[in-house]
């Protein structure tokens, strides 16, 4: 405990400095101009400097350390990687398979994402998105998008 | 006056009850109320998955669609709340704390009874305020010049993101970092590309659907995976139960009507949020009984007073959305984003360029309100037993219908990973405890604050006096500043007691 882990005001306050940083000086790229006429990079250069103000004083007003880590949310990596494998399939078999495979693939993996689902329940769940996304999307709003192409067009 | 009033009602009510409006109003109403009965899906997330499928439709039923979600999803709220004990909405804990006693006490029933005539009233109550008040409000809308609106969107934003709930100086972050993706893209003034990191997709900006959608949905989801293990406990709620005795009516007459007071003053008030709201008028009844015991054992004014706030506030916010085009918070901020994407500018002009829309709105809350009212008597066991879907099933599902919204509203994968984004940013921030409402109440008013910021230095000649010059800009930067003071003085008693406490 201690310091050493991170507290999460802390943590925050520097991340929104970091982020008002990065947006000042990204906004510095652009024209400035006066306040009379201002220049494309004038208002994202001042509300990147308000928002590392304001991250400092976050970081500044951070509560101390351990004293809400009680509530720490627990990691839940087959969770997320899951969540976001499937929506990046969805988005590879969109381009590379057409709807079928791409729904089948988001559905079926990211219900495994959930310990309590078994193989057969996220395959039979996937198969009746899958119904529906060619039903409903494909053959009756008309989504355009293949059902199944074997090109990446 | 009083004339030309009940003209454009009457044809308000023309334009809801055509059989196509009506019934995009009864599937918003509907979809709203399951939504707020369901725990993990809010009227947030619900209206962004929903918002794909508005852009194909005509405006008006899609305003009345949306609309409906979120009148709904509060009726749906009430009844997670007093029979489940469930906060769907945050705005309903406060039911919870003395709803959930009088289910205890076998009381369930009169209590969602007497909290859907009061709802039923307070939101009667806001659309006479609504009808009355934003003819009148447009009338001086229209003297505002660029540096008073800028000084009233400061002040929504300010009370936007320091009255939501939680650390105020996370949430003004979190409005900037709002205000800077809406930055991102394309600038009107002089058409040069910003912040598109590379991306030539950028160019139009991030799209609303993406963001809204990523924040409210996806990062839920990444949040509650192995997590959300939601109980119902089956209350049998049957009519008979629900109507009120003539005691109890009375009992609850003044609360509600207190209630109803409170939210519609916060509601016309732009920024702030729909649980303060509720939490200031349960203190409110607390504050005047003669008996405060009995709260959190199941007093019915405390079920009665906030739940008439939460909806004639509700009703209210509709004001400066479509007057002004100030959203007060995150959900109106939402609407009011799916009616730029219409092509409709929400502002003084509104009511009379798209009459359509104002008046049909208008009556079309008054048909989904009794229709709701309607519609929970047979419903209740119904979403009572939809609360037994497990999430297992539920969350991948969702994802699909995000994944086919994000794609079909410009044909492009790229609006799943932009999703996916939103999703991934939104569950780090919740995760460091930033509240992220106030990222969508940046994202949809930052265009807009620039421009009127840039617009009112270019009159001035650059002078910034211009800001407290005019007498309207002047009294809304002097409510600003005494937001912040507020702020500040509070800050500096919690750190007084921290330390009185080491």
């Amino acid at each position: 405990m201690g310091f050493l882990k991170c507290n999460r005001d802390y943590c925050g306050g520097i991340l929104m400095i970091l982020v008002g940083l990065g947006a000042a000086l990204g906004g510095l790229r652009y024209k400035i101009g006066t306040l009379a006429g201002m220049g494309p990079g004038f208002f994202p250069t001042a509300v990147g400097v308000l928002l590392a103000l304001v991250g400092v004083g976050i970081a500044l007003t951070a509560a101390p350390s351990g004293r809400d880590d009680s509530k720490r949310l627990p990691s839940e990596w087959r969770g997320w990687a899951c969540i976001v494998g499937g929506m990046v399939a969805f988005v590879v078999l969109g381009v590379y398979g057409g709807l079928v495979p791409a729904t089948f693939s988001l559905v079926f993996m990211s219900a495994l994402g959930d310990k309590r689902n078994t193989i057969r329940q996220a395959f039979w769940l996937a198969a009746a998105m899958v119904v529906i996304a060619v039903v409903v999307f494909w053959w009756g709003l008309q989504l355009q998008l293949p059902l199944l192409t074997w090109s990446g067009s | 006056m009083i004339d030309q009033t009940l003209t454009n009602l009457w044809y308000g009510f023309s334009v809801a009850f055509e059989p196509h409006n009506l019934m995009w109003s009864f599937v918003g109403v509907l979809v709203g109320n399951m939504v707020g009965v369901l725990p993990g899906l809010g009227p947030l997330s619900a209206i962004a998955i929903l918002l794909p499928l508005t852009f194909v439709m005509h405006p008006v039923p899609a305003m009345l669609m949306l609309a409906g979600i979120f009148y709904g999803a509060i009726y749906g709220g009430a009844i997670g709340a007093i029979l489940l004990n469930l906060p769907c909405h945050p705005a309903h804990a406060v039911t919870c704390l003395d709803g959930y006693p009088m289910t205890k006490a076998g009381k369930g029933g009169t209590a969602l009874g007497i909290a859907m005539l009061a709802s039923f009233f307070a939101a009667s109550f806001g659309i006479v305020v609504m009808i009355f008040f934003s003819p009148l409000l447009v009338k001086v809308a229209f003297m505002f010049g660029p540096s008073d609106i800028f000084s009233i969107m400061l002040m929504g934003l300010l009370a936007g993101s320091t009255m939501s709930g939680g650390s105020p100086l996370k949430g003004i972050a979190m409005t900037l970092v709002g205000i800077l993706c809406g930055v991102a893209g394309t600038d009107v003034n002089t058409g040069t590309t910003r912040f598109t990191l590379g991306f030539p997709e950028l160019a139009d900006g991030i799209s609303l659907v993406a963001i809204s959608m990523g924040l409210f949905a996806v990062s839920d989801f990444l949040l509650n995976v192995n997590k959300a293990t939601f109980v119902g406990s089956g209350a049998k709620v049957r009519f008979r139960e629900m109507r009120p005795s003539k005691a109890e009516l009375k009992q609850a007459f003044w609360p509600m009507l207190r209630g109803t007071l409170v939210g519609t003053a916060f509601g016309a008030l732009p920024g702030t949020g729909p649980t303060i709201t509720t939490f200031i008028s349960y203190a409110l009844e607390r504050k005047l009984s003669k008996t405060p015991e009995r709260f959190g054992h199941g007093a019915l004014e405390g079920v009665v007073a906030p739940e008439a706030s939460a909806h004639s506030k509700t009703q209210v916010d509709f004001i400066p959305t479509l007057c002004l085009g100030i959203p007060g918070d995150a959900v109106m901020a939402l609407i009011m984003g799916a009616l730029i994407i219409q092509g409709i500018a929400p502002g003084p002009q509104l009511i009379t360029e798209h009459a359509d829309i104002f008046w049909g709105l208008v009556a079309s809350f008054w048909i989904g309100n009794a229709l709701l009212v309607l519609l929970n008597i047979p419903l209740i066991g119904v979403w009572v037993k939809l609360l037994q879907v497990p999430y297992r099933y539920l969350f991948p599902s969702a994802l699909f219908f995000i994944a086919v919204g994000a794609f079909s509203t410009q044909n492009a994968l790229y609006q799943v990973i932009e999703t996916l984004a939103f999703g991934i940013v939104g569950a780090g921030l919740i995760s460091l405890r930033f509240p992220i409402t106030p990222i969508l109440l940046g994202f949809v008013l930052g265009p807009m604050v620039e421009t009127h910021f840039r617009r009112a230095l270019q009159f001035s000649h650059g002078d910034m006096g211009v800001f407290i010059h005019r007498p309207i800009s002047a009294t809304f930067i002097a409510i600003s500043a005494l937001l912040i003071l507020l702020q500040i003085v509070a800050g500096l008693r919690r750190a007084l007691r921290r330390k009185a406490l080491q």
